[in-house]
């Protein structure tokens, strides 16, 4: 629960959202047909005059827009030698933008009342602004002015470099980081997702503001740009604002091709550090968002370690034997690599029993497949999960609308959803989880030694 | 790559420095229901109709601060134990009912409450409601289930502490802050208790703290408030009141009169930083308007962007990479505030702590401007409306304020409260509390260092 610890220092939780992120990355589920109709997430496709699109859900509730929006290029566009620079630009358009240097924006932001931010995946930048209607007007104004004329003044720009090196030297003795860098580089080699998005202390070093404005230039275009709107605004309105933050930009970009690649499998990395718990993580093969047999796959996930309570892996490794707080698996679906990913931090000196109750775990579902109950419990959580984990705040239907447009999935998509996810057979699960748990996976030992490692 | 176990290393630092204000909300809000059952059981339910889901929550007025001495970590040993099953319901059936409607559960244990949700389609609430219900009284501990889950949450430990050198320290600053009230122990208790914890002392707790007649029900989304009403005196009604409690009275603190410093170094420190706690004034126990006050000082002080130490030490001096204040306002008994700081490029740590003690000297000297103020005003009422875009969000607001002595009617009109906060007062509180001569230094070191 990392929001309950955000807002009470004290707290202490039954289980932290271990796979979030990893779940984050992986599809949308959708809503069960029953709760469709009362639902009511009536999505509107709104086309400016200068053609960008959006997605809009109109809801009147609470007096706020929430605007998020994604440019496809993220830290993987960053040249040799600049690792970083997309990481560092994302923490400066706040900091300055077109007559107004950073203090003056910053004011402006904070009379304004609105909320802005922007961050870097290695496939996107993001931005996102959360605002209150009244002040509608002067919001997209600033937000028109850090889309399209972002400063990068010299002082904000080593500033802002002064704090990310900071956290780059904290990673550096960070054993978890540490260890987690290693696997990267095994599993990905040369390819750039095996680069830490905040760079390396040097390549940092080395970025000028011109660097910034280039890279801006190369990313910030209408043709690889989506956007989703919920709240207080209606299509017309929308249009106009569409056209005033976006209009101006290029249409397109110019983004460096990326390869796809696939992790090394079959490996093991081992980052030795005397720590009274170990982080074991294991990747197996993954599949793409549009492969046939992704459903089969999700829910086959889902029994193996999918974030409930009630995972095989929870019950083996938590529950029965309490080797660890938290055990989860995620599939990954990157715009260039896939993934299964298995993690867990347990018992320095019960990890060799956790690592091979994990993988026992994994080859009998391999072997078996799922049963019937299994089947049917999943397909019930995954169709009746889709309103409450993407549909309870604006900002979490804001991020599923940008995210369906990201993956390319039609603007209908959560009505056939259910379709999708009710098809799926304990046969096709069984098929998946053979071709994916059968492969011997790269393996992530951060911690002492183990007596035996495979 | 999305990197799994970091989730939990990111939770446990967050639980550090963090300084969210969960105060209360503004005028604009949808209307509250409250009610008391006859066996004792406060009811809120927070009406948010734009998607069918609801957040039901089940608050007991206990937390790690009502624990007996040497039994540290109960309550959140507990709170793991209340997933066991009962007479009517086997082990992980509740669990696997969430599951099986796509629901979202969890529990958290604090110092001064112990809360148990689910987050599912309104069709499900009676359910939830039925197990939630079951679970109060019906709770069955055996040694078989005990062992295991005292592993895990020794697990859970190395996690988030042991594994963490700021979490470590944290706990140490605590312990020295407070030097007779319990929120010296951290919540989920010393590990050479917790590995003595047993099936005895969970019976014992459940007996003592798990009844109507202590908890507070929170229902918000997407429900009628007359229904959930029905509903609750249907389900939760049924249970008889318990014994009646007694009143939540903890050990005081003493006058405390001297500046103390607590050091930690580690190898995995590779950047310094530093941190200062005082012991003030919660919202309960705080003379009028002095905890709001508070509120609005940690915001003009050290609160974001525009505060004074951010302008001063990142932006102005560029000595710090990060640096700021924050206030926990909402607890049964005093509480703590405090500021921190890292620095940055060749700046040391003395020169951080130096240019954040002159930001206090400032203030307690010359005070605060009426602009800086109205600005912080703008802040908080602007936050409550955001927050009203988050259900469960909301519901934690209720929770919290319900579980640590203030009323729905404090939560209502807090908003108009911190409206009157003059800056006077800011730096009237600021003089008052932020005594350097009672405070206490946390260094986190490098290893090199020594």
């Amino acid at each position: 629960m990392a929001s309950i610890m955000m807002k009470n220092r004290q707290g202490t939780s039954r289980l932290t959202q271990l796979c979030a992120t990893v779940l984050l990355a992986v599809a949308f589920v959708t809503m069960p047909a029953v709760l469709a109709a009362r639902a009511g997430v009536d999505i509107q496709e709104v086309k400016s005059d200068s053609g960008v699109t959006a997605w809009l859900v109109e809801d009147y509730t609470v007096p706020i827009i929430t605007v998020r929006f994604a440019f496809k290029g993220g830290t993987t566009q960053d040249p040799a030698g600049k690792e970083g620079i997309a990481n560092l630009m994302t923490g400066l358009f706040d900091e300055g933008a077109g007559d107004l240097d950073s203090d003056a924006f910053q004011q402006r932001l904070d009379e304004v009342g609105a909320e802005m931010s922007f961050s870097a995946t290695r496939d996107a930048i993001y931005g996102q602004m959360r605002m209150l209607a009244e002040e509608r007007d002067n919001a997209f104004d600033l937000l028109r002015l850090a889309v399209n004329s972002p400063r990068f003044d010299q002082q904000p720009v080593d500033r802002i470099r002064a704090q990310l090196n900071t956290q780059i030297q904290r990673a550096l003795r960070d054993p978890n980081e540490q260890g987690m860098e290693k696997f990267a580089k095994a599993l990905y080699g040369d390819h750039p997702y095996a680069r830490r998005s905040d760079g390396r202390l040097e390549s940092l070093g080395s970025v000028t503001p011109d660097d910034l404005h280039a890279l801006h230039k190369r990313i910030f275009a209408r043709s690889n740009l989506h956007v989703a709107v919920v709240g207080a605004i209606d299509a017309e309105t929308l249009k106009k604002e569409l056209d005033r933050v976006f209009g101006p930009l290029p249409q397109d970009p110019d983004l460096v091709p990326i390869e796809r690649t696939q992790p090394k499998l079959g490996q093991v990395v081992h980052h030795p550090y005397n720590l009274p718990q170990a982080t074991l993580q294991l990747v197996y093969p993954g599949l793409e968002r549009e492969d046939p047999e992704f459903f089969a796959a999700y829910i086959m996930n889902h029994v193996l370690g999918g974030g409930t309570f009630s995972s095989r892996l929870f019950n083996e490794v938590r529950e029965k034997r309490g080797l660890a707080y938290g055990v989860g698996s995620g599939l990954q679906t990157s715009d260039y690599s896939d993934a299964l990913v298995i993690g867990t931090s347990t018992r320095a000196d019960r990890a060799e029993e956790a690592l091979a109750v994990m993988r026992e775990t994994i080859s009998k579902l391999a072997e078996e497949g799922i049963t019937e109950d299994e089947l049917t419990t999943s397909k019930t959580y995954l169709i009746g999960a889709y309103p409450i984990n993407n549909l309870d705040s604006s900002s979490a239907v804001a991020s599923t609308l940008l995210e369906l447009q990201r993956d390319n999935l039609g603007i209908d998509y959560i009505d056939r959803r259910v379709g999708y996810i009710e098809a799926v057979t304990k046969e096709q699960v069984k098929a998946a989880a053979q071709r994916l748990l059968k492969s011997e996976p790269a393996i992530l030992i951060i911690g002492p030694e183990l007596k035996k490692e495979e | 790559m999305n990197l799994i176990p970091g989730a939990v290393r990111r939770a446990a630092i967050a639980a550090v420095f963090m300084t969210v204000p969960v105060t209360a909300f503004s005028e604009q809000a949808p209307s509250v229901d409250y009610f008391s059952l006859d066996n004792g059981l406060e009811v809120v339910v927070i009406p948010d109709r734009r998607a069918p889901v609801v957040t039901h929550m089940l608050w007991y007025k206990v937390g790690s601060a009502d624990e007996d001495p040497g039994k540290s970590g109960i309550a959140h040993f507990f709170e793991h134990l209340m997933f066991k099953g009962t007479t009517n319901h086997a082990p992980g059936e509740f669990s696997a009912r969430v599951a099986e409607v796509g629901g979202r559960e969890n529990a958290f244990t604090s110092y001064d409450y112990t809360a148990y949700y689910q987050q599912v389609a309104p069709t499900e609430l009676r359910t939830m409601m039925e197990f939630e219900a079951d679970r109060m009284v019906n709770l069955v501990l055996t040694d078989e289930v005990i062992g295991p889950e005292r592993d895990v949450i020794i697990e859970e430990r190395n996690s988030r502490v042991e594994n963490d050198p700021s979490s470590l320290l944290s706990e140490e600053v605590s312990a020295t802050l407070y030097q007779n009230h319990p929120y010296r122990i951290p919540v989920i208790g010393w590990m050479h208790e917790i590995e003595q914890l047993n099936r005895e002392d969970a019976i014992d707790f459940y007996k003592r703290y798990y009844a109507p007649n202590n908890a507070v029900l929170v229902v918000a989304g997407d429900v009628d408030p007359g229904e959930v009403r029905e509903m609750a005196t249907e389900i939760y009604g049924k249970i008889p009141r318990g014994p009646k409690l007694e009143e939540r009275v903890r050990p005081t603190e003493p006058e405390q009169n001297t500046k103390r410093t607590v050091q930690l170094t580690d190898d995995r420190v590779a950047v310094p930083s530093f941190s200062k706690r005082w012991v003030v004034p919660s919202y309960r126990t705080a003379e009028p308007g002095e905890a709001e006050a508070l509120d609005i000082l940690s915001e003009v002080l050290g609160g974001g962007l525009r505060s004074r130490i951010y302008q001063e030490l990142i932006v102005k001096q560029g000595i710090a990479s990060s640096a700021g204040a924050f206030y926990q306002g909402v607890s049964l008994d005093d509480t703590s505030f405090g500021v921190y700081g890292s620095p940055r490029g060749e700046a040391t740590l003395e020169q951080v702590e130096k240019a954040i003690d002159a930001e206090i000297a400032k203030i307690v000297d010359e005070g605060v401007t009426q602009d800086e103020v109205e600005k912080a005003k703008k802040r908080y009422l602007r936050s409550m409306i955001f927050a009203r875009d988050d259900q469960s969000g909301m519901a934690r607001i209720y929770g919290s304020a319900l579980t640590t002595g203030s009323t729905v009617e404090d939560v209502a009109k807090w908003t108009d409260r911190i409206r009157e906060v003059t800056p006077e007062a800011v730096q009237k509180v600021a003089k008052k509390y932020l005594d350097d001569r009672r405070s206490v230094a946390g260094y986190l070191l490098p290893e090199e260092a020594n």
